[in-house]
C-alpha cells in the first residue's frame, strides 16, 4: 500500500505543476485577446481618456507579468478576483449586490454544472458499461450492430441537434419533462432533477459511445485469454464469464474513458446549457469571454483545468486499485 | 454399464482456420478411456495433442472446427449436445488443468474463489462446504499452508504450488474425467517432481480417468498406464506405458525414444596456466537494490563448451548479461583473452563488442519479423566486418551454407516464414557473423521440440570444432548439458555451488544441490518416479528438499 501512497503523492505534485503550467498558458492566451474590457464596455464613443480611466481602475496598465504575479498570489490564497463586469456594476448604479467576486459569481454557476455532470454520469457510466457488456457477450451479432450503429450515430450528430430531437419527442409530441432547465437556488431536488432531465439525456447520448465501446473492446481483448478459456472449461454460464471474470481485468482502460468524459461534462457542455437555458459554468464562460471579463474568464480556466487534473488523477489512482498486484504484493 | 468407456472418440478431424483456408489437425484418430484410466498423448509440438484434448471435452478454441467423426462422453455425444449440456458437464464431470497455472488462474481474484466457483455455479457443494473440502484438497496435494494458501491471489503463490491448486481446482466437483495439459513444462525439474506426484496421487485415490498430455517421454512413463503417440496430427501407435517403452514399433516412435543418445566424446583435460577465453572473476550484481549474483567466478577456455545451469532465478542468465556487459557487475571484473573489459557494454569498443556473441531463447522474438534472413545477418556483417556490396553477400552466403541453409533459398525469406529450429539457425549465423571467439547461448534449445534440438546441438558442436569457439551453455535440462558440455557450473541463488568437468558432475559425490537437481530429471524406466519417492521421503521432495539446504 506504501507505493500507492508514493504513487498518489507524485501525481499530485505532478498535477499543481501543471496547473501552474496552464495558469501561464490560460494568462498569456487571455492577454492576446484582441481588445480588451475597457473598450468593449464603452463601446464605439471611446474616449481615450474614458479608457484609460477604466484601465487604471482595473489595474490594467500595470505591465502584464506583474498582473500575472498579482493575480496567482490571490489565486494562492483563494481569490478569485473581481469580476470587471459587476465591479462596474457596482460602481455606477451605488448599489453593491454582494456577489462581486468571481468566487462569488461563478459558485452557485458550477453547482449547477456539477450537478447536471453528476445526474448525466449516474445515468451514462451505468448504461454504457451495461450496454458494453452486452455487445461483447452478444458481439458481432445484430444486438451489438445495432448498439454500434446507435451510439456511434448519437456521438457523430451535432449535439444542439440530439438536444432538439430528444426536445421534440420527450417535450413537445410527449410533454414528460420540460424543454427550459430554468433551474435556481432553492429549488426542491425533485424538481431539479426533472428540468435537469433532458440535457442530462442529451449529454448521455453524446458520451456513451465512447464508454460502451471501450468496455466492448477491452472485454473482447481479454477473451483469448488462458483464464478466460478456463472459466469456460468448468462450465460457467457466458454472461458470468464476461462480468466476473472478464471485467474485473478490463478496468483500468474502462475507467481512463469514463474520466475523460466525465472531464468534458464539465467543461464542453455549453451547447447544451444554451439549448435547455441552463444556469452553467459554460454560459457565464462564453459571456465572460464576449465581454473581456479577464478574472472570471481565467478562473473558469483554472476550475475546468484543475477538473480535468483530478479527474485524472482519480482514474489512474482507480486504475492502480483495479490491479491486485498492487493491491496486495507478495 | 461398468465395461462402456468413459471416453469414446472414433475418427474425429480437426481444422484449423488460417488465412480464411481450414487445414487439418486431426486426421481421423480414435480415442478411448476407461474409468480410472490414465492415457498419455505425446508428441511434438504442433502434432495436436492440446487439440485433441480439448475435443475429448467437446470444446474448440476459436479457429478451429471439428469437421468430422464422434466424440462421447458416458453416453452423450458432445457434438450434438446443446451448450448447456455441455456447460452442466465441463468443470462438474470433465475438468482441465493448463499449462501455464499462472495465465490460466484469473488475476482479480483469490484462489480459493476460483476453487469455489465449479462447485457452486454447479450446484454441486455450497460455498462454505466446498472452501473446507479446497482446503482438504490442498492438504492432501501436500501445499505448505493449505489452511490460507488459498485466500492469497495468484501473482502471491508460486508456479508449481499454482499448479498444484489448479489441480486442486479441477478435482473441486470430482470430475470423473481430468485433461492435464503440459501440466509441468513450465516448471523446474525439482519442482516437478513435487507436481507429478502431487497429480499421480489424487488421480488415484479418487479413481478420476485422465488424458496426460505431454512432449516429455520420461515424464509420460510415469503417469499414465497407456500411451497413444501422435505425429502431424496422425496417430503413429497405441499401447500399455511398459510396451511402448520396452519395444516401440513405429520408426517414429523408436527416433523419439533415442534422441537422448546424442553425446559428444570427451575432450582432453585444459592445460594448466592456459589463459581462459573468458573469466568471470568475483562477480557481483544486482537489480535495483536487489542482488541477484554474490561472488560468481568460472573460467571459459578456447574450444570448449561450459555449461551453466540451475533453475529458474538461479542466475544464469544475469550472469550473461554481466559477461556482454548489458548489466555492469557491482563488484568483480570480466577478461577477455586476459583483458579486463569494460564493465559497461557502452563503454567497448568494436572490436571488444565483437568477441562476445549470443544467441537468445526465443528465436521468434530476438529476430525482427519485418527484416529478411539476408538483411538480419547482413546487419552484424555491415557493423563488426565492415564488407559491403557483393563481399557482403558472398559472406552472408557462407553464413548461410555454415548453418546447412540453402542461401538462394532462404535469403529473402522474413522469419515468420522459418519452423522454429530453423529460426534459431539464423540466430546462431547472426552471432557467427560478428566472428566471435565467444557465444552464450542461452536455453537455445528449451523452446524446441527435441529432435530438432538435437539438431542445433549439433550444428553448434560442429560449429566448434571448425571453428574453435567457446560456448558458454545455459540451460536448466540436463540432457543438453550431458550431450555438449565440458564442464559444468551449477549455480543457485545467484552463487556457484560446484563447479568442475563434466564427469566428474555426473559422478558421486556431489554437492547436495547437484544431487537433488540430477536425481530430479525424470528417467524413462517407469518406476523412477515411485522409487526416487521412496528413496526421498514423502516429505522430502521438491521444494521441501530445497529449503533444506
Amino acid at each position: 500500500m506504501g507505493n500507492v501512497l508514493k504513487i498518489i503523492l507524485q501525481r499530485l505534485a505532478l498535477g499543481l505543476l501543471t496547473l501552474l503550467i496552464v495558469s501561464i498558458v490560460i494568462f498569456v492566451a487571455v492577454n492576446l485577446l484582441p481588445g480588451d474590457f475597457a473598450q468593449s464596455i464603452l463601446g464605439q464613443g471611446a474616449t481615450p481618456e474614458a479608457v484609460a480611466s477604466i484601465r487604471a481602475d482595473l489595474g490594467l496598465d500595470q505591465p502584464p507579468v506583474t498582473r500575472y504575479f498579482q493575480w496567482l498570489g490571490g489565486v494562492l490564497q483563494g481569490d478569485l478576483g473581481t469580476s470587471f463586469a459587476q465591479a462596474n456594476f457596482a460602481s455606477f448604479t451605488g448599489t453593491d449586490s454582494g456577489a462581486t467576486t468571481v468566487a462569488q459569481q461563478i459558485a452557485p454557476r458550477f453547482a449547477n454544472t456539477m450537478f447536471l455532470a453528476m445526474v448525466t454520469a449516474a445515468i451514462a457510466v451505468p448504461f454504457s458499461i451495461m450496454l458494453g457488456v452486452l455487445a461483447a457477450l452478444y458481439r458481432n451479432t445484430v444486438f451489438d450492430r445495432a448498439t454500434n450503429i446507435f451510439t456511434l450515430s448519437s456521438i457523430s450528430s451535432p449535439e444542439f441537434f440530439l438536444a432538439y430531437i430528444l426536445i421534440l419527442f420527450l417535450a413537445v409530441l410527449n410533454p414528460i419533462f420540460p424543454s427550459l432547465s430554468n433551474i435556481f437556488e432553492g429549488m426542491a431536488f425533485s424538481e431539479r432533477l426533472e428540468k435537469s432531465m433532458l440535457p442530462a439525456l442529451t449529454l448521455t447520448l453524446v458520451v456513451t459511445a465512447h464508454m460502451m465501446r471501450m468496455t466492448r473492446a477491452a472485454i473482447i481483448n481479454l477473451l483469448a485469454s488462458p483464464y478466460i478459456e478456463m472459466a469456460r472449461l468448468k462450465g460457467l454460464s457466458p454472461m458470468r464469464v464476461i462480468v466476473k471474470h472478464a471485467l474485473p481485468n478490463a478496468l483500468a482502460p474502462i475507467i481512463n474513458v469514463i474520466a475523460l468524459n466525465l472531464a468534458y461534462l464539465i467543461t464542453g457542455v455549453v451547447v447544451v446549457e444554451v439549448v435547455f437555458v441552463y444556469p452553467g459554468i459554460g454560459q457565464l464562460f462564453v459571456d465572460s469571454v464576449k465581454i473581456r471579463d479577464i478574472p472570471v474568464v481565467q478562473a473558469c480556466c483554472l476550475i475546468f483545468a484543475t477538473a480535468f487534473i483530478l479527474l485524472n488523477l482519480t482514474a489512474d489512482i482507480m486504475s492502480i486499485l483495479s490491479n491486485p498486484r498492487l493491491r496486495h504484493p507478495k | 454399464m461398468t465395461d462402456q468407456p468413459l471416453v469414446k472418440m472414433r475418427d474425429v478431424w480437426l481444422e484449423g482456420r488460417s488465412d480464411e483456408v481450414w487445414n487439418p489437425i486431426i486426421n481421423g484418430v480414435d480415442l478411448t478411456l476407461k474409468r480410472g484410466e490414465v492415457l498419455g498423448l505425446i508428441g511434438e509440438s504442433g502434432a495436436g495433442k492440446s487439440t485433441l484434448g480439448l475435443a475429448a471435452m467437446g470444446y474448440t478454441r476459436d479457429g478451429v472446427r471439428i469437421s468430422k467423426g464422434s466424440v462421447e462422453f458416458d453416453g452423450i455425444d458432445l457434438l450434438t449436445a446443446s451448450a448447456a449440456v455441455k456447460r452442466e458437464l465441463l468443470g462438474k464431470r470433465i475438468a482441465y488443468v493448463a499449462q501455464s497455472a499462472a495465465a490460466s488462474f484469473n488475476p482479480a481474484h483469490k484462489l480459493m474463489d476460483q476453487h469455489v466457483e465449479g462447485p457452486v455455479q454447479h450446484g454441486v457443494m455450497g460455498r462454505g462446504e466446498s472452501e473446507a473440502d479446497g482446503i482438504e484438497l490442498y492438504r492432501k496435494l501436500r501445499l505448505p499452508n493449505p489452511d490460507e494458501i488459498g485466500f492469497r491471489y495468484p501473482h502471491q503463490v508460486s508456479g508449481g504450488q499454482l499448479q498444484r491448486c489448479m489441480t486442486a481446482m479441477a478435482m473441486s466437483c470430482r470430475p470423473d474425467l481430468i485433461i492435464f495439459d503440459e501440466p509441468t513444462t513450465a516448471l523446474d525439474v525439482t519442482t516437478q517432481i513435487e507436481v507429478l506426484a502431487s497429480i499421480r496421487d489424487i488421480v488415484e485415490q479418487f479413481d478420476t480417468a485422465a488424458i496426460y498430455i505431454t512432449h516429455d517421454l520420461a515424464v509420460v512413463a510415469q503417469m499414465a498406464d497407456t500411451i497413444k503417440v501422435l505425429l502431424k496430427g496422425d496417430e503413429v501407435e497405441t499401447a500399455d506405458t511398459r510396451t511402448m517403452l520396452a519395444a516401440p514399433t513405429q520408426e517414429y516412435t523408436k527416433s523419439l525414444w533415442a534422441v537422448r543418445s546424442f553425446e559428444r566424446p570427451l575432450k582432453p583435460a585444459v592445460q594448466t596456466g592456459a589463459v581462459p577465453v573468458v573469466s568471470v572473476q568475483n562477480v557481483d550484481a544486482s537489480y535495483g537494490t536487489v542482488p541477484v549474483l554474490h561472488d560468481v567466478s568460472f573460467d571459459m577456455h578456447e574450444g570448449r563448451t561450459v555449461a551453466v545451469v540451475g533453475e529458474s532465478g538461479s542466475g544464469k542468465s544475469t550472469t550473461a548479461r554481466c559477461i556482454t556487459g548489458l548489466l555492469p557487475p557491482k563488484a568483480g571484473q570480466i577478461l577477455v583473452d586476459g583483458q579486463v573489459m569494460p564493465a559497461d557494454y557502452r563503454k567497448r569498443n568494436k572490436d571488444q563488442l565483437r568477441q562476445v556473441q549470443m544467441i537468445y531463447q526465443m528465436a521468434d522474438t530476438a529476430l525482427n519479423p519485418r527484416m529478411s534472413i539476408g538483411q538480419i545477418i547482413a546487419r552484424p556483417v555491415q557493423f563488426y566486418l565492415g564488407l559491403t556490396g557483393a563481399e557482403k553477400r558472398k559472406k552472408v552466403d557462407d553464413l548461410l551454407e555454415q548453418i546447412e541453409l540453402e542461401p538462394t533459398q532462404y535469403y529473402h525469406r522474413l522469419p515468420s516464414e522459418l519452423s522454429g529450429g530453423q529460426k534459431q539457425r539464423i540466430g546462431i549465423a547472426r552471432a557467427l557473423a560478428a566472428e566471435p571467439k565467444f557465444i552464450i547461448c542461452d536455453e537455445v534449445t528449451s523452446a524446441l521440440d527435441q529432435l530438432v534440438a538435437e539438431g542445433i546441438l549439433r550444428l553448434l558442436a560442429r560449429l566448434q570444432d571448425e571453428l574453435s569457439l567457446s560456448y558458454m551453455f545455459i540451460t536448466h535440462d540436463l540432457a543438453t548439458v550431458r550431450a555438449i558440455a565440458d564442464e559444468v557450473v551449477v549455480m543457485k541463488d545467484g552463487r556457484v555451488v560446484e563447479q568442475g568437468p563434466k564427469d566428474d558432475m555426473f559422478r558421486p559425490p556431489h554437492h547436495a544441490y547437484t544431487d537433488l537437481l540430477l536425481s530430479s530429471v525424470p528417467e524413462m524406466d517407469p518406476d523412477w518416479l515411485t522409487n526416487l519417492l521412496n528413496e526421498r521421503g514423502v516429505d522430502n521432495i521438491g521444494d521441501a528438499a530445497v529449503d533444506k539446504m
